[in-house]
């Protein structure tokens, strides 16, 4: 059943303010950042309200209830990507943090001078530059995947690296944040698998708009963050196959995170915790199961159909302004992302302009730099939408879009080149 | 909160199409360039010092966003035929008076790369080989990394 996202909005505080101009917002951001719903600001609060305390250390009725509201928001995320096991579940900062802590605690065992991580052009610096970081450490080699024509990958283009490089890992986003472009991430991981490489997923821009099961998927390290999914901010999930990360030695050291400790040493705990040290995100990982509960009411799958219908929308209108070059294939390829350069304006002027319509977007190179640059453009700016988004807020980014054309290309800029005058 | 429709007034979009001494300074004695690597901002800065210690000819080039091209263009014609200390006086809170319309802090860094590569510029003379690029430190709040 399509979703209404008219009464989905009633859902969302937020969206009933106007930005500084005056003009009701219309909020497409939501690749940086989504917004969230009443019952994860009502699930946090209520925590912190009724039951809060540390977890897994107080032998008291307050740390007994957030142990449990803690643990359980791990069985949650468990259903929410199918993984066989809790243990299998990590709560991490973020994506950022999942995947520096693969990079140090799997790479720094797995990897040595020569070996290959293979990467597409299209990540996120997230997914580059604890690679590069490695490197530095271990003398492995960094190597990326081009993009197609078309803004896509081709099978034979991965298949071709994959034989070329044997990597030790190949590591790709489920979704580019700044194409759209979505991956066919069980393919590439059984051809990677089959070359004999470690696979991650990077499912930041995955897990807000599609169900997700990692057991179909079958790659070895999937991560994701909570506030593109409604969530908090500060809390991510790493999930892993138990078998690599029971293998792989801790990455933070701290409370929590240990068996024993003595003057000599420590021997760390079992999964998940031994990858937990610290006090955990207890508040967010609560917030972030309400936030998953959430989607999973509303219907994953009925959230990427209407994202599909606002994107096919966007794509197609922008598509017919004069002077716009959509960076992302067909909507058909990609998910509720559409990038776009504007002839003769900065990215940065579009979203100013913009801002002063009510229509929120982002411009820069969105943490993608290396694809920005094999693009040959220094920025863009970029739509993206939600479960929340409408129709009408389509149609008023493209007038929004029409309008900064208008005011700032006027036939281009009439550049006067005044030579200098003798001296 | 600035209303953004200001800061695209009139006077601005007028030096961001017809800016100010854009372009080539075949005879510089000093210059630099400065980019402001999240935007793709980049500002070149030409001067050509007399003896007396002024500024007798000042040009930019440069490609970006309105702010950051239309700020160039106001800052060449104001320090034009002013002193080498003068110049070096200016300081960024004068830059952004100089602009005019409020900017939001992140777009205060725009606004100010031409300012900066200005007070770089006039430490870099261009015969000599000494790399001065570092220039006086820029206080400006910063734009950070975008998601
Ligand atoms: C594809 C992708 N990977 C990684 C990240 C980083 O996520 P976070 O900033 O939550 O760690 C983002 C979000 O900005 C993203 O879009």
């Amino acid at each position: 059943m399509p979703l209404d996202p008219h009464s989905i909005r009633a859902d969302f505080p937020i969206l009933k303010r106007q930005s500084s101009s005056g003009a009701p917002l219309a909020f497409l951001d939501n690749a940086a950042s989504a917004q969230r719903p009443q019952v994860v600001i009502d699930a946090i609060s209520d925590c912190y309200q009724r039951y809060y305390a540390n977890v897994h250390r107080g032998i008291h009725t307050l740390s007994e209830e957030s142990t449990a509201a803690y643990e359980a928001a791990r069985e949650t995320t468990r259903q929410f990507i199918g993984a066989r096991s809790q243990s299998e579940i990590v709560f991490a900062a973020g994506t950022t943090a999942a995947i520096n802590t693969v990079a140090h605690s799997w790479g720094g065992n797995h990897l040595s001078a020569g070996d290959v991580v293979l990467l597409t052009i299209a990540e996120h610096h997230a997914n580059i530059v604890p690679w590069h970081q490695l490197a530095e450490r271990t003398g492995c080699r960094v190597e990326f995947i081009p993009l197609g024509e078309d803004f896509t990958i081709g099978d034979a283009v991965v298949q071709d690296k994959l034989q070329a490089l044997q990597p030790k890992l190949f590591s790709f986003a489920s979704s580019s944040n700044v194409l759209g472009t979505n991956f066919p991430v069980a393919r590439w991981t059984s051809m990677a698998h089959a070359a004999g490489a470690t696979v991650l997923v990077d499912a930041a821009q995955g897990a807000p708009h599609q169900a997700i099961d990692v057991q179909q998927w079958d790659a070895d390290f999937v991560v994701f963050s909570g506030h593109k999914i409604c969530g908090p901010t500060g809390i991510g999930v790493l999930y892993g196959k138990e078998a690599l990360l029971d293998a792989m030695p801790p990455f933070l050291g701290g409370g929590g995170m240990i068996d024993r400790v003595t003057t000599a040493g420590f021997s760390p705990t079992g999964l998940p915790e031994k990858f937990e040290a610290g006090t955990p995100p207890i508040t967010e990982a609560i917030g972030l199961a309400a936030a998953m509960r959430y989607l999973q009411s509303v219907g994953l799958e009925a959230i990427e159909a209407h994202e599909h219908l606002l994107c096919q929308a966007a794509d197609t209108a922008l598509r017919n302004i004069e002077g716009v070059e959509i960076l992302g294939p067909t909507p058909d390829k990609k998910g509720g992302i559409v990038s776009f350069t504007l002839d003769g304006v900065h990215a940065h002027d579009i979203a100013q302009w913009l801002d002063t319509r009510g229509v929120a977007v982002r411009a820069g190179h969105h943490c993608a730099m290396p694809l920005h640059e094999s693009l040959g453009k220094s920025a863009s700016a970029r739509a993206s939408f939600y479960l929340y988004n409408t129709l009408e807020e389509v149609d008023r980014l493209i007038e929004a879009v029409k309008e900064t054309r208008d005011k700032f290309a006027r036939g281009g800029r009439r550049r006067r080149r005044r030579s200098p005058s003798p001296a | 909160m600035p209303n953004e429709q200001d800061i695209y007034e009139e006077h601005v979009l007028d030096h961001y199409e017809d800016p100010y001494h854009r372009g080539e300074l075949a005879t510089a004695t000093h210059a630099d360039e400065g980019k402001n690597p999240l935007c793709g901002d980049v500002i070149q800065v030409m001067l050509r010092l007399g003896h007396d210690g002024k500024i007798e000819e000042a040009w930019f080039e440069g490609e970006g966003c309105v702010i950051s091209q239309a700020s160039a263009s106001m800052l060449i014609e104001a320090i034009e035929g002013k002193t080498v200390e003068e110049a070096k006086e200016f300081t960024a809170n004068q830059m952004l008076e100089l602009f005019g319309p409020q900017l939001t802090p992140n777009r205060q860094k725009c606004c100010l790369l031409s300012w900066r590569v200005l007070q770089s510029a006039l430490h870099a003379p261009l015969d000599d080989a000494d790399d001065d690029d570092a220039g006086p430190s820029f206080g400006g709040p910063s734009l950070s990394e975008e998601s």
